[in-house]
C-alpha cells in the first residue's frame, strides 16, 4: 500500500489512507525523506485519522520519522490521532514524545505555517 | 522451564459470536488479526474505544509472534461469565519461549531493541492476561477483556 505524498508549497502532505503493515510504514519513511529532499521540504505533515491502531511499532516508526525530518531541517505535524486512538496510546505508555501533533490538517498547517520559514524569506 | 503470570478467571461459553483463529506468518497477517479482533469485538457490543483496546492488544501480541516465533496463531474467542460478556484473545506460539516471564512483563524490557513496551502494554489494555511459557516449545498469552 502506497501513501500518497503531495507537495504543497513548501510543505509536504501525506495522508495514511488505511490500516499500514509494518514494511508498508518501513517503506513510506523511506520514500517521504527522500520527498524532503527532493522537493527541498520546510514542514511535513502527516496524517494517521485513517490509521486503525497505534501500537508501540506504529508509535516508533512515527516518532523516528518525525526525528529524522528534523535532523533534514524540517518540521514534522501528526495530525488526525482519533480519540480511541489517543486512549489506547495513554493506556499502553505510549508517547510520541516532543512530536508535534495537532487536531487536524488545517490546524497542522497553521502550525507549519508559525514554525517554517516561508518560501519569500528564504 | 516454564512459568505462568497473573490469575486466570473461569469463563464459559461462546455468546452468539463464533470463534475465530487467524494463522500468523507474514506481518500482513497481524493488520488482519487485528482487524478481525476490531470486527467481533464490535459485534459483541464493545464500545468503539474498547474495540480499539482490543485491535491495539492483538497488534503487539500478533507483532511478538512474527517477530519472535516466526509463527503462530490468534485465537478470538466470545465469552460470557455471570451474565457479562466479554473476549478472549489467545496468541499461541511454537517458538523459543519466553525464559523469564516476570522480566518480559516490565517496561522497557525488549531483546530486539524495541521499546519494550508490548507485553507490558497488554496487560494494561487488557482486563487479564496470563502467560505460559516453556522453552523450546512455545508461548501462550492469554488476554481477556469484558464488556462494561
Amino acid at each position: 500500500m502506497e501513501v500518497p505524498i503531495l507537495k504543497q508549497g513548501a510543505y509536504l502532505i501525506a495522508s495514511i489512507q488505511a490500516a499500514l503493515s509494518d514494511t508498508d510504514l518501513l517503506h513510506f519513511r523511506d520514500v517521504l525523506m527522500k520527498r524532503v529532499g527532493q522537493y527541498r521540504a520546510r514542514g511535513v505533515i502527516v496524517d494517521v485519522a485513517a490509521l486503525d491502531v497505534m501500537d508501540s511499532f506504529g508509535t516508533r516508526v512515527l516518532g523516528d520519522i518525525a526525528r529524522m525530518i528534523s535532523l533534514r531541517g524540517a518540521k514534522t505535524v501528526i495530525v488526525g490521532i482519533q480519540p480511541e486512538v489517543a486512549m489506547a496510546m495513554v493506556q499502553m505508555g505510549l508517547t510520541l514524545g516532543a512530536v508535534t501533533t495537532t487536531l487536524d490538517l488545517e490546524e497542522g498547517l497553521a502550525y507549519l505555517d508559525e514554525n517554517t520559514k516561508s518560501p519569500a524569506e528564504r | 522451564m516454564s512459568g505462568s503470570a497473573n490469575s486466570n478467571s473461569n469463563s464459559s461459553g461462546p455468546s452468539g459470536s463464533p470463534e475465530q483463529g487467524v494463522p500468523l506468518i507474514t506481518e500482513a497477517d497481524i493488520v488482519e488479526a487485528r482487524q478481525k479482533g476490531r470486527a467481533l469485538a464490535l459485534g459483541i457490543g464493545f464500545s468503539p474505544g474498547d474495540a480499539t483496546l482490543i485491535a491495539t492488544a492483538i497488534s503487539e501480541l500478533a507483532r511478538n509472534i512474527v517477530t519472535y516465533a516466526k509463527r503462530g496463531e490468534i485465537r478470538l474467542i466470545p465469552i460470557e461469565l455471570n451474565g457479562k460478556q466479554g473476549l478472549t484473545v489467545v496468541a499461541k506460539d511454537e517458538g523459543v519461549g519466553i525464559p523469564d516471564i516476570r522480566q518480559a512483563l516490565q517496561d522497557g524490557y525488549s531483546t530486539a531493541g524495541r521499546l519494550g513496551l508490548g507485553l507490558p502494554g497488554v496487560k494494561r489494555l487488557m482486563d487479564e492476561m496470563e502467560i505460559v511459557s516453556e522453552i523450546g516449545v512455545g508461548t501462550t498469552v492469554t488476554a481477556k477483556k469484558w464488556k462494561t
